[in-house]
């Protein structure tokens, strides 16, 4: 049963990986790797690491592709000069991919990895909670880690700002700067205005 | 029954794919940025695989931690690829030569 569930999604998966890097629409690309990213989440979901699963659809499906799909339909590209050259560069890249699968393939079918090496776990019980498991480490353990990966997203949000921020010139905002450097001479002027004589 | 080496050899298959489309696609800068999301996907696949066959939850915590930098990541490229745009009119790699490199 578990081998079906694993077949079925990892052929969704890696139809769906192909069908990203050949699709001539960079919109459907997108669309195809958020398929492979639905697609990992079972995988993940039958190894147990059922926080990740959700997390990858939440982060990646929700936040990560939305904003590619947000990026790439906002810039109007034109494609056909994009895949120049696609067609002469497709058996390098095949060729390259394959020699990289066959040695990689080679070396997990060695017997180094085989079912007799790693044995499958046992099952947790359904009351298993991965998610408590997971903060248990990274609360304890790895508390500066979990905090330098939230500076790393502050940078983040910081970079994308400053980046694409543009300040048009004709609204009206304040210059703190100016506000502070300002004198009171500047602003209150005393003149002396003589009074008419009265008749 | 799944042993550990069908979840390896799935890897090696996206991270192998990733690479192809890194090579053909070389031209279009948003699905090179996407070919990179493809491959973290396939270390991840790994990280998850190993953690689940040694009993040890820590390669959980490090995919949680890949994730979180790929997405500063995609955030930043993104970012640098809407200025180029901008700037350039056009997000193909060839016309990117301003170093003259």
């Amino acid at each position: 049963m578990e081998l079906i569930i694993f077949y079925v999604f990892s052929s969704i998966l890696v139809l769906s990986a192909i069908m990203m890097i050949t699709v001539k629409n960079p919109v459907m690309a997108a669309f195809y790797l958020v398929l492979s990213f639905f697609a990992t989440a079972p995988i993940w979901l039958l190894l147990e690491a059922e926080f990740l699963a959700v997390t990858l659809v939440l982060v990646y499906v929700g936040a990560v592709m939305v904003l590619f799909l947000f990026v790439v339909m906002m810039l109007d590209i034109n494609i056909a000069t994009l895949r120049k050259g696609f067609v002469k560069m497709l058996p390098i890249g095949v060729a390259a991919a394959l020699t990289m699968l066959m040695s990689m393939i080679m070396v997990f079918n060695s017997g180094y990895f085989s079912i007799e090496k790693y044995a499958v776990p046992e099952r947790h019980s359904a009351d298993y909670n991965n998610t408590a498991e997971l903060g248990q480490i990274l609360y304890t353990e790895y508390l500066l880690h979990f905090e330098v990966a939230a500076v790393i997203l502050l940078v983040a949000i910081i970079a994308a700002i400053t980046l694409t921020h543009r300040r048009r010139a004709n609204t009206k905002h304040q210059d703190i700067d100016k506000q502070v450097r300002v004198k009171s001479s500047e602003r209150l002027k005393i003149v002396e205005v003589k009074a008419e004589k009265r008749k | 029954m799944i042993s550990l080496s069908h979840f390896l050899v799935l890897g090696a298959v996206l991270f192998s794919i990733s690479i192809a489309g890194i090579i053909i696609n070389r031209k279009n800068v948003i699905l090179l940025l996407m070919c990179v999301e493809l491959m973290l996907l396939a270390v991840n696949m790994n990280f998850v695989a190993f953690s689940y066959f040694l009993g040890n939850a820590v390669g959980q915590v490090f995919v949680f931690f890949i994730l979180t930098v790929a997405a500063a990541e995609a955030a930043i490229g993104l970012a640098i690829l809407v200025v180029l745009f901008r700037n350039k009119r056009t997000i193909n790699v060839e016309d990117l030569d301003a170093l003259k490199g």
